[in-house]
């Protein structure tokens, strides 16, 4: 792990810029704007109204063992908000060296800011949502309480898990820019192919035997059980997706270590 | 020794992986064979610049100039071979790379310049020096996208030089922007060198690259051909350009150790030159302001459709001062046949300030020697003007003045 820690020294020589860009990518989601940062809130609370109202007043799909008529919105949010974080870094670190192109040519800077940059603000962001999402819930009077702890060792296998493949792809896109193209036709299947919108009882047990393949599921139904009730996640089927996340990180850091040398190359 | 060697070049070569099929790279990835073979853009090349040399590099596009360069700035590697460069590097090649249109000078300046590794608060430090170095006012504190295109290098330029670094990289992109603020860029490189900084100077401009540099490499083919000093360089590289079947270039050294490059196909010859004062002597030592006559007798050695005269009188760092050809002054000759001789006379007052002067002759066939050259000779002629009579003064040109002195009565 040498090389790790001189690649965080050289990151971390660059904090100020990343932060800087950090910020800078907020601000340039409101700069000129009247309504300055208050832009910020709009998307996520669209997605939590949005789901509300229909789901509550127009449509009202049943939620086994469940009265509450806000119970399939607090699903829903507990999946799509958390699942959209996963889509969002994925989506974005996937392309970042190919689209940052002409600065990694010219200037000699660690690369692995870029990535980081994404990852930092694209969490950033997830505060913000999860933030109006809690609000929603002490509306509701569905909040977890102290149970809501339990989320975050499950947001950092998430993370893990996003970031280790994140950087894989990303260094793989370089070379074969049809990565880039086929995560995102993937991560719409992968959205689908989760018990998201609909619940997992629904399904046929061969289904079932499938989706127990999908890393993202356990994690998935770890949020939902916590926000919906208010219950802990079975720890042992983290096991799967935090393996998995650990051989990513690993896998990632191999192949950006191996072929760093050559990104620039064939920009 | 106290010269320091900041840029170390060990016999690097660069090669860029070609692969014919286009799986061969993740084969390669999973250990199954060799796929590519290796296209190579610069070969075994070594030298070290020292603390406070100016190097130029020159070289047509494609002789692998932006490849060495990438390498000394770090941002690909070579493929073999080692580099070593001591001290920071600022590269004036990327100005303005990374502004973001929406944003402030003053913000984006901070953005670029911890790009650039600085600290937040080394930017708080150096801020007030690049506002005032760019002198763009209240535009400082504008988003960039309103800028006009010289006020962007302004301010790039007053980022990129905020702090003295011990390499700086120019290349010949930095002649935008006004003159005023081209002469006061130059000024700040000429302050760097001064105190010690490291240049490296890219460029197809032989004059530019005379007046800045105290050595200068020429890249051909990714191998370093020439290297040495600026002048005789610079020579080469023009003979080079002029390079074709039948051409060669040959490099005589002088009396008093400067080169002589003489290059072309050799369809015609000087045969003979000389410059002669009005008695019709030859001569070697000029008076400021004297008439003096250039003749040049020329053999042609094959039939040609047609026959251009051209020469530049050079000063001390090869600068041409002066230059025309017979193609602008409407004297081309026509189908000159083989065994034909010619002489051209050449009459002009040596109005040119103290100094050693060279004349350079070019036999071509049209308005340049770039398309067909017969002969190129640098250095054919060398004179010297000197002062017998005129009044004292100083400069490259003699304009004699007339000045009036007249006293003013202060009323006030």
């Amino acid at each position: 792990m040498i090389i790790g820690t001189a690649m965080l020294k050289d990151v971390w020589a660059f904090r100020d810029f990343m932060w800087s860009s950090v910020k800078r990518e907020f601000q340039t989601r409101w700069i000129g704007t009247q309504f300055g940062p208050l832009w910020l809130l709009a998307p996520p609370l669209t997605t939590i109204l949005i789901f509300t109202v229909i789901f509550t007043n127009i449509m009202r799909p049943g939620m086994p063992a469940h009265d509450s008529k806000f119970a399939y919105s607090i699903y829903l949010c507990a999946g799509v908000l958390t699942f959209n974080l996963f889509t969002e870094i994925l989506g974005r670190s996937v392309g970042i060296f190919v689209e940052s192109a002409n600065l990694l040519k010219k200037i000699h800077f660690p690369k692995l800011c870029l990535p980081i940059i994404v990852v930092v603000s694209s969490v950033l962001n997830f505060a913000i949502t999860m933030a109006l999402y809690f609000f929603f819930l002490v509306i509701a009077d569905a909040f977890p309480g102290w149970i809501i702890w339990a989320a975050i060792p499950v947001l950092i296998i998430q993370l893990m898990f996003t970031i280790g493949l994140g950087m894989l792809l990303a260094t793989i896109n370089v070379f074969y820019r049809d990565i880039q193209q086929s995560v995102q036709v993937i991560l719409q299947f992968w959205f689908w192919l989760t018990p998201i919108v609909y619940v997992s009882t629904i399904l046929p047990p061969l289904a079932v035997d499938l989706m127990n393949l999908n890393p993202l599921w356990p994690l998935i139904k770890a949020y939902q059980g916590i926000f919906l009730e208010h219950a802990l996640p079975d720890w042992y089927t983290l096991i799967y997706p935090c393996i998995l996340g650990v051989f990513f990180v690993l896998l990632g850091i191999l192949a950006f270590h191996k072929l760093q040398g050559e990104i620039v190359d064939e920009l | 020794m106290n010269c320091k060697s900041m840029i170390h070049i060990h016999n690097i070569s660069k090669a860029y992986k070609r692969y014919s099929r286009k799986y061969g790279r993740m084969a390669e990835w999973f250990g199954m064979g060799t796929h590519h073979e290796d296209i190579w853009v610069l070969r075994e090349i070594s030298f070290d610049v020292e603390q406070g040399q100016s190097l130029g590099i020159i070289g047509v596009n494609g002789a692998g100039k932006s490849t060495l360069l990438k390498i000394i700035t770090g941002t690909t590697r070579p493929t073999t071979g080692t580099v070593q460069v001591a001290g920071r590097i600022s590269a004036l090649l990327e100005l303005g790379m990374g502004f973001h249109p929406e944003f402030t000078g003053r913000q984006n300046c901070y953005v670029s310049g911890q790009l650039h590794g600085l600290r937040a608060s080394e930017m708080d430090e150096l801020i007030s020096h690049i506002a005032d170095f760019a002198e763009i006012g209240d535009y400082f504190d504008q988003p960039v996208r309103i800028y006009s295109s010289g006020m962007q290098v302004r301010l790039a330029f007053a980022l990129a030089t905020a702090k003295r670094p011990a390499i700086l990289i120019v290349d010949e992109a930095l002649a935008v922007g006004d003159s005023y603020f081209q002469h006061k860029s130059f000024e700040r490189i000429r302050q760097f060198r001064e105190a010690g900084t490291t240049l490296l100077f890219v460029s197809h401009d032989r004059s530019a690259i005379q007046a800045l540099c105290d050595r200068a490499i020429l890249l051909e083919n990714g191998f370093v051909i020439k290297d040495g000093d600026p002048e005789e360089v610079t020579d080469y590289y023009n003979a080079l350009l002029a390079e074709k079947k039948n051409t060669t270039v040959e490099v005589k050294t002088l009396e008093g150790g400067r080169h002589q490059t003489m290059s072309g196909t050799g369809q015609a010859r000087v045969k003979q030159i000389g410059l002669y004062n009005s008695k019709g002597h030859a001569v070697e030592f000029v008076n400021v302001g004297e008439s003096i006559e250039l003749r040049i007798q020329v053999q042609v050695h094959d039939d040609l459709d047609s026959l251009v005269l051209g020469y530049g009188i050079r000063d001390r760092l090869g600068q041409i001062i002066y230059g025309t050809n017979t193609w602008h002054t409407k004297q081309v000759i026509k189908k000159p046949l083989k065994g034909d001789e010619y002489e051209f006379s050449i009459l002009f007052p040596a109005n040119l300030g103290l100094g050693s002067y060279s004349i350079q002759t070019a036999l071509h066939d049209r308005d340049n020697h770039l398309t067909t050259n017969y002969e190129w000779r640098d250095l054919a002629l060398v004179f010297n003007v000197i002062n017998t009579d005129k009044k004292e003064f100083v400069g490259c040109l003699w304009i004699e003045p007339e000045i009036k002195v007249t006293g003013v009565l202060n009323e006030g």
